[in-house]
């Protein structure tokens, strides 16, 4: 895993020129849960309270751990929660509150729409 | 020391965006500083910090990313340049194909004219 390297002041993140492998094809779709991180970014980046570069610093200072365990969008709504929490949006306890109140409704989309009942 | 410098035919059209009083011109050569090994978030990647290339072209004065990341508003804008380097330059004895070149986008804070003798 790449760490920050204080003797440089190169970062984990910055990647550019080191070997990365094979690139993976475009043989993946995306879940709907991706789809609406994505419309987030989107809107709130339309409203002013976030941008591409909060994103991108957020990303990074999360650090080398979460890019090998978090997949892409995990890390971009983990990201974007970073950055309007900061900007005001949204509080810490808000934003708790409302993530116990979803997961209570169950696992999956159907448990979510009542069809465990 | 002999460095690879490719050459440049700057756009015959004025940058796309608005642009200040730019430090620096079309065929000027110019190194990437080192930066500091300090933290935050840089937008100039580790494989270009130290490298000689010309600037290509002006592409405009937009706010300060490095400043936008951090939810302010990156004023005053930066002169952006697109500049141009030799994989000679990047790679030395990796460099697949010497003689191709790389276009990167930088911000004239990262930049500092080099005076050919």
């Amino acid at each position: 895993m790449r760490t920050d390297d204080p003797e440089t002041g190169r970062r984990w993140h910055d990647m550019g020129g080191d070997a990365a492998g094979p690139a993976p094809g475009p043989d993946h779709d995306f879940a709907l849960w991706e789809k609406r991180v994505d419309a987030l970014v989107q809107i709130a980046q339309a409203k002013g309270v976030f941008t591409v570069d909060g994103l991108r610093r957020a990303l990074e200072d999360m650090g080398p751990d979460a890019f090998e365990t978090m997949t892409y969008y995990e890390r971009w709504v983990a990201a974007l929660a970073q950055n309007l929490i900061e900007h005001g949006v949204v509080t810490v306890a808000e934003l708790d509150a409302r993530m116990a109140q979803v997961a209570a409704r169950g696992e999956t989309y159907g448990d979510a729409q009542g069809a465990a009942e | 020391m002999t460095r690879a410098l490719p050459q440049v035919t700057p756009p015959p059209f004025a940058p796309p965006c608005p642009v200040g009083t730019p430090c620096l011109a079309p065929g000027d050569v110019v190194r990437v500083l080192p930066g500091g090994g300090g933290p935050g978030h840089v937008r100039t990647p580790w494989y270009l910090r130290g490298a000689v290339g010309r600037i290509e072209r002006i592409c405009g004065d937009f706010p300060n990313p490095e400043e936008l990341a951090y939810g302010r508003d990156g004023r005053p804008a930066r002169t952006l340049y697109r500049v141009r380097f030799a994989m000679a330059e990047l790679w030395g004895a990796r460099a697949e194909r010497p003689e191709d070149t790389l276009d990167a986008e930088i911000f004239e804070p990262w930049l500092e004219p080099v005076h050919a003798s």
